[in-house]
Formats: C-alpha cells, structure tokens, sequence
C-alpha cells in the first residue's frame, strides 16, 4: 500500500471546518503530485449544525471516496466531536481546543488528543477569529507532516483572498511552530 | 490542453457543459444539484450564452426547449421533486425530438424525501417518468472525473439523436471533491445537430426520408430561412397535428427505433476483473466505486469476483446483461433503492442464474464491506452497517 | 396600402379552424397588419404557443412556431429571446393558457420585462376543451364546469400585469379592430414586456350556455363590460365595478429589458480573466492550463473504457 492519509475537519457550520479541508486538498493535487477527495457532510441548518470535511489524500487514485480510517480528528464544536469522532482510528491524532470541547478520559486512552486554544489565538494573537481554521491546518501539517509544509502554504495562498493574505500566512505559521513543537515533545516522549 | 482542478460533480457538470457547446441554461435551485446554476452563473456570462433562473422548475425545462428548438444547445439540472416538476416538458422534448439535457442529482424520495443524502431511486423515472410511449437515454457517471466525460457525451449523443438526455448523479457524487481534468473543447469529439441539405421550401422537420431527420437551426449564418413548425401534438413529417393512425403509429415506432437500431452507439460499460470471475456485481453510479473495493477486497481473499458496470442505463444493456447469464453463476445487483434495475437484470437473466442484491434507501452510501458481505453470503439480508456512534451523528429522529 | 395577408399566412392550411363567430380570426388579422406596418422580415419573428384555441395561431403564421405544452408558451419564449435577443418574440394564448395554468410564468415574465409580447385572447372560458370556466369567467356565469353559475371572482388581466412589473400594458376588443391594431402595433414596437388582452368572443361555449349563443348578442354583451380610458376617468368607483377599461394602459420605457441587462452583465463578467472569458478572447496562455501526462489522466478515469479525448486515442 502507497501513501494513504484521512483526515476529518469537524465543527459547526460557519467555522471554516470546510475551508480547511478543502486547502490541505487544495495542496495535495495541485503543490503535491497526490491525487485527494474532499466530501463534506452538512445539515440543512446552515449555521450552527454540526458539519465536517473529510479529506483522503493518497498517491494513488481514489475509488470509495469514505472515509473509514480517519488518521486526524480536528474538532470545534462539542456537537461535532461527539457525532464524528466513530470513525477515527484508535491511536490517530485528534486536536480540539479545551475551550470548546470536553475530552471523555476513555477518549484520551483511545487517541493521541492534543489540546490548543484555538479560538483565542486566532482572536487575541493574530487578531481575526475566521483565522483559527488556518492555525487548525498549521498545526496538523506540523504534527502529522501529511504534506509539505510548503504546499500547504502555497494552496493557502491561492484559497484566500489578497487582502487576507499576511493575516492567514502569519496564523500558518503559528501553527506550523505549534505543530512542530507538539511532534518533538511527542517523539522526546519516546 | 486542458486544466486540472478540483471539483465536485457539480462543478465538473457545469464546466463540462460549456466544454461541450451549452448554449442556454434555465434553471431552478434545489439542493444538491444547486452547485450548477451557481458556477454556471459565474461562467455562462464570461463565455456570452444565457443563463437564467426562472420561477419554476417547470419554466426551467420550457425555457430549455424553446431555446433548444431554435437552435442552441441547452441544459437544465435538477432533483427529485424539481425533476418531478420537469416531467411533462421531458415528453415535449421527446415528441418534438428537441435536444435537451436534464441532469438529476438523485436524491431519496418519494416527495421532498431526503434533500441531502444520495439515492439512485429515479432509474425507472428517468426512463417511465412522463406518459406515452416514448424512448429515453440516460447516462450514469461513477466519478467527478467521468462525470466530465459523461457530460459531453449527454450532448453529443441528444445532438445526435435528437433527444433528451438525462444525466443521473447522485448526492453523493454531487458533494465529494476531487482532482478532475478539464479538456479544452478543441481536445473533444463535440457533435453538433445535422443540419438540412435541401432547399427551405423541400424541408420538413421530420421527413419520412429519414430515421433522424436533421433539425434546422431558426437562425443561420448563411441567412436561409428554414421557418417551420413543431407541435407537441403528435405530428406528421410537417411537425402539424395528426390523428391519422398511420402517421401516428409511424412516428410513434420512429421514435423508438433511432434509439433502439443504434443501441450499439449509445451502450457505454464497463468489465471490471471479469475475465475469470463467477460472481458478477453489477452496479452503476456512485455504488459502482464501492463494489470496485469490493471486488478488490474479494479478491484479495482468492474470491473470483468481478464487476459489470453499465455507464448507459437507458436503453439497457440488454445484450451485455444476457451475455452474463452465460459467463458467470451468480450476479449481485447492489444500488441505492430497492430494486430498479434489479428488475430488469431479472427480466433479461430470466432464472437462468441466480440473482442476488444488496438494495439501499436509507440515505447513505452502500459500503463496500456490505457487498463483501453479500458475496459470501449471498442468502443472507445485508443489514445498513453504522457504528452507534455514527448512528448518533445524524441526530435525534425515531 | 392593402396588406398582402398571404405572405405571412401559411395559406395551406386554410380555412381557419376556429367556429363560426369566434373573434380568434379578427385578432388574427388585426395581428398581421399591424406586423406589416412595422414592415418586419418573418423570417426575424417566431412565435410560440401553448394549447388551446387561441394557441393555434402558430399553425397559421408563416414564422419560426412552436406550438408547445399547455401554459408553458411564456417561458418557451423566454428561451428563444435569451438565445436569440436580436429576434422578435411573440406568444399568442387564451386566458386558460396564459393566466390560470400559466400564471406564475406570465406573473414572471411581467417582472423580468423580456421583450415579448403577448396577445392574449381573452375569451372569458376554456373554449376547445368544451365550456369549463377559468380564472376569467364572469362571476355566475355558466360554464360546464359551473352549470349553476361560477361562485369565483375574476381576474383583472391588465390590472396583474401592471402590478407585476410589465412595460407595456394594452386591453382591446375584437368587436374594435381598428383600435386593436394600433395596441397590438405599439406592443410589438415597444421594447420591454408587452401584454395586450383582447376580449373576444365565443360564442359556441361560452355564449350559448348563456343565453348569449348569437355572436353579435354576445358582441354587444362584451362591449358593454368595456369602458374607455377616457369615460373611465369620468367614471365613479361604483360606477366602474365589473367593467375592464380598454386603451393602453401602461407604458414605461425606463425599465431595462431582460436581454439588455444580460448583455450587460456578459461584458462585465468578460473583463474577468477567469478561463471562458480568456477562452471567448483567445487569450488563453499555457500558463492557465496544468499540463497533465497520460499517465495522469490514466489515473484520473483509471477504467478499461476507451479515453475519450480523441487526439490521445491514436497515441
């Protein structure tokens, strides 16, 4: 078997869940030579109702486009971790922030659960809350270095406007160094 | 060359279109299939062809044929209920041989059903949908990337016949992203409506002399002025109203047979690890990407399964069905409903083998561990496979 | 100048089909002159229908005709305009046709202001399909469907239409051709949504049944619901209760038209360097396309069915 990468962006609609699985696809077929599915799901409510992304990358092409083995679990919203975390892989990466989600114990011994605060980050720190899926996806290239980290900045760079550009680079980039220092605590850990 | 980008069914469908000549688009919004009027809006102008959303589905299709009489090449999406709506106008189109191409994204039913979730449930609409007699095509597309393809093709071969198309998605289709290339037009068999070889004054739109009588464009370029009428009466070789039996039953029979004797033309399929199988699934659409994994995951286990895809579902693939009869012991016919075309493989196979299904309305995909289920037990009900903690992510709801 | 009829006839098909007495042939000459005035080439006019009486005039007009599904006329047209807005567009129609079951399109097409226009020939019942009454059926008249009188109220064709956003609103009367020719002409002439409801006869289903089967008795019985503008403003409230004012009702020539603002819009979405805009200019670089190998595409449509890109098929 090849490279074969799934990962789940869930939260509710209006926080960009879809957005940032669609950048990481973005990188991996057009700054990647990978091929990627994107399929999100949603409710009809559109704002507030629990949604999610789920991404597969592979190198090869992709025939059933599901998800059944979600290798990262992003989650935003306490109603989006608990209806989407069935499918992920015991022992996969999940990253939620404290703010938003209570982690059940059972969960911590069943994942790798990493903890950020998104949210204020995004807010107090790079000053624009829309930005905390753009930190989510710096963080998960960091930590799981499921495409280069380069790719990803370019496929961010074509995604969002120009006006948001420096603002979405620099949550990136936090991201990015966030990412990488959870790697190294994790392999020190070892 | 083309381009490369990453789409959804929708999106390649509306990109796909313009690839292929679309020269009007009306239309209506109605989840899922809302994604193409909403690129289409965005592309339709910067090529210069119209583009509208008008008050109904039913004015959505109207519109399609008026602009498709007169000459342009033109298309309208839908689903379950809007195509519904659509139903009437889809028998205009057939008796007045307009070519049109009507793109369902199916979604379960009946009435408003289940506006978000995939279904394949609209097999026997496509082809029952409207009364009378009549001869229908309709393409099912497994993949964005064939969704393209499959699009152009709705195109030529309405051009072609002079017939609507009806293109069948499903929700699942229209929601999954994927990588998807475009071709230039350039790069693209592209077949536009034959146009008359006689004088104005010796033209009739639907000549006895042939099978597929050539449509005249109202307006050409060369400024010959072909002014006729169609009807959507039955009709005689004038396109004026006609109750005389002769002329009624041949045009009824015409109508059928320019499908029927080019069947050849029209069948598109695929054998997947067939040579050697026993166990043939047969799937088409979305489901067909899930019996693939199927059969390689049986595979894997020394199972000599394989797969018969039909890319045309209209006319049916009644050769290639009964030649499966002779080829391998059991077929499995797996589809998101509960039962369509699993008749008509039971019609054609005629007891000869047995026939098994794993048949799905619930509103989610079937999985591929489902039909590897049913491969090894084939006398066994295939039960819907979710953990409770899915079962818990589509919320509450007895 | 007497007009020559036979050119814009399709003389083989004559006699016309309509009954003795019925206005659909007054309409329809009324209709030709004033084309003829306008001096028009037919091969730049179609014109589409729906079904009934009136929807056989398509039969009979040597243009470009499309005698389409019932109450479907008016957005059959608006296909036709949008794809070819340089042509003329006419929808001809009864009140069945064109308001009850085709209502929310004519409500639609009112608003949008795409030039067409409209001769809707308002003859109070649904006359081919034997007698039943329809949304403009006087109130207790009898039809077959109300044999004991219709219990519904009617609809003012022009009043809706106004409201609805129309350019161009006229009501006529088959028993005034005269005038009717100068509505119909300034119809076709104006450039938005033009309406002209003409009232017109039928005496066959509607008359008989109500005791008016003499077609000049029903004449006289229709023009005596019709005031003109001019006596209409003379007129009290109570005094115009029941009675439907003819004249041209409504003009405005500041509403854009619909494939005016289409055509607007297409020169601004060109300036775009989206791919179909560069695509229409030729000024397409390699730098828009991703080159993509075989190989690749192989990977993308990876199944044992021929490519379908032709200049790939002889690699």
């Amino acid at each position: 078997m090849g490279y074969h990468y799934e990962l789940r962006f869930g939260g509710v609609g209006g926080q960009g869940s879809l957005t940032a699985g669609t950048i990481l696809a973005h990188a991996a077929v057009f700054h990647t030579n990978y091929y990627a599915t994107q399929a999100p799901t949603y409710t009809s409510q559109v704002r507030g109702g629990a949604a999610k992304a789920d991404v597969i990358i592979s190198d090869k092409p992709i025939a059933f486009s599901e998800t059944t083995h979600v290798d990262f679990f992003l989650a935003t919203h306490q109603k989006a971790y608990d209806a989407y975390k069935g499918d992920v892989a015991e022992g996969s990466y999940v990253l939620v922030d404290p703010g938003l989600i209570k982690v059940a114990d059972e969960d911590r011994k069943r994942w790798k659960i990493y903890e950020y605060p998104l949210v204020n980050v995004a807010k107090h720190e790079i000053g624009n809350v829309v930005t905390m899926n753009v930190i989510a996806v710096g963080v998960c290239v960091g930590l799981t270095h499921v495409l280069d980290a380069e790719a990803v900045r370019d496929a961010i760079k074509d995604d969002v406007p120009p006006a948001f550009l420096d603002l979405n680079m620099k949550a990136y980039n936090l991201g990015l160094e966030v990412g990488e220092k959870f790697r190294k605590e994790a392999e020190a850990k070892k | 060359m083309g381009r490369v980008e990453f789409l959804n069914a929708n999106a390649a469908i509306a990109e796909a279109a313009l690839i292929a000549g679309c020269g009007f688009y009306a239309g209506y919004p109605i989840t899922p299939s809302s994604e193409i009027p909403e690129r289409l809006s965005r592309i339709m102008p910067e090529k210069g062809v119209p583009f509208i959303m008008l008050e109904d589905e039913i004015a959505s299709i109207n519109a399609c044929v008026g602009a498709a009489a007169s000459g342009v090449k033109a298309m309208t999406a839908s689903s379950g209920p809007g195509i519904s709506l659509k139903q009437e106008a889809f028998g205009e189109a057939c008796i007045m041989e307009v070519p049109i191409v009507v793109v369902n994204a199916m979604r379960g039913g009946p009435s408003t059903g289940l506006p978000t979730r995939p279904s394949q449930a609209d097999i026997m609409q496509a082809k029952w949908g409207t009364h009378g007699d009549h001869p229908v095509i309709a393409l099912a597309p497994c993949n964005a990337q064939e969704v393209v393809f499959e699009t152009i093709r709705a195109f030529n071969l309405a051009e072609k016949f002079r017939q609507p198309v009806y293109l069948l998605i499903d929700g699942l289709l229209t929601h999954l992203h994927a990588k998807v290339y475009l071709p230039d037009p350039e790069e693209v068999e592209i077949i536009d409506r034959d146009q008359p070889t006689v004088e104005p004054e010796e033209y009739y739109p639907f000549d006895y002399n042939y099978e597929i009588p050539p449509l005249a464009k109202w307006w050409t370029e060369d400024g010959k002025s072909y002014r006729f009428h169609i009807s959507s009466l039955n009709h005689d070789k004038t396109g004026f109203p006609t109750v005389v039996p002769k002329y009624v039953q041949w045009q009824e029979k015409r109508l059928q047979n320019k499908i029927l004797n080019h069947i050849d033309e029209i069948e598109k399929f695929e054998y997947y690890k067939m040579d050697d199988a026993d166990v043939c699934i047969v799937a088409y659409g979305s489901t067909a990407e899930s019996a693939r994994v199927a059969v390689d995951e049986a595979r894997e286990e020394g199972l000599k399964v394989g797969m018969f895809r039909p890319i045309t579902i209209w006319p049916l693939a009644e050769k290639q069905l009964k030649e499966l009869g002779d080829r391998v012991k059991s077929i499995i016919v797996a589809e998101l409903n509960l039962g369509q075309y699993l008749l008509e493989v039971e019609r054609v196979i005629a007891g000869k083998i047995p026939i098994y299904s794993v048949l799905q309305a619930a509103g989610v995909p079937i999985r591929p561990n489902q039909i590897l289920e049913k491969v090894k037990n084939p006398e066994k009900d295939v039960e819907i496979c979710l953990s409770d903690e899915e079962v818990k992510s589509f919320g509450g709801g007895e | 100048m007497a007009v020559n009829y036979a050119n814009y006839l399709r003389m083989e098909k004559m006699p016309l089909y309509w009954c003795p007495g019925c206005g659909d042939g007054i309409v329809l000459r009324a209709y030709i002159e004033a084309i003829d005035e306008l001096g028009w080439d037919k091969n730049d006019c179609a014109m589409v229908s729906g079904i009934g009486c009136a929807a056989r005039v398509t039969g009979y007009v040597d243009f470009h005709t499309l005698h389409t599904l019932h109450g479907r006329a008016i957005p059959t047209a608006v296909g036709v305009k949008m794809s070819h807005p340089d042509k003329h567009v006419f929808v001809f129609g009864g009140d069945g046709d064109i308001v009850h079951i085709g209502g929310n399109h004519f409500l639609h097409a009112c608003r949008r202001n795409v030039d067409i226009t409209v001769v809707l020939i308002n003859n109070w019942i649904y006359g081919m399909t034997g007698g039943q009454h329809s949304c403009t059926t006087p109130s207790s008249a009898k039809a077959s469907t109300a044999p004991r009188g219709s219990y519904e109220p009617t609809i003012d064709v022009c009043q809706t239409a106004i409201g609805a956003g129309a350019s161009f609103v006229a009501r006529g009367f088959a028993g005034d051709p005269i005038h009717l020719k100068k509505y119909i002409k300034e119809g076709l002439a104006h450039h938005g949504f033009s309406l002209i409801d003409v009232f017109s006869p039928c005496p066959v289903n509607f008359g008989r049944r109500n005791k008016l089967g003499d077609p000049v008795k029903l004449m006289e019985f229709m023009k005596n619901t019709l005031v003109s503008q001019a006596k209409a403003k003379r007129m009290s409230e109570e005094e115009l209760e029941g009675k439907f004012v003819t004249g041209i009702l409504h003009v405005d020539d500041k509403k854009p038209e619909l494939t005016d603002s289409y055509k607007e819009l297409v020169n601004k979405s060109q300036d775009s360097s989206d791919y179909w805009a560069k695509y229409v200019k030729g000024t397409l670089t390699d730098k828009d396309k991703y080159s993509i190998t075989r190989e690749e595409l192989k990977g993308l449509y990876p199944y044992d069915v021929e490519t379908p890109l032709k200049e790939w098929k002889k690699i």
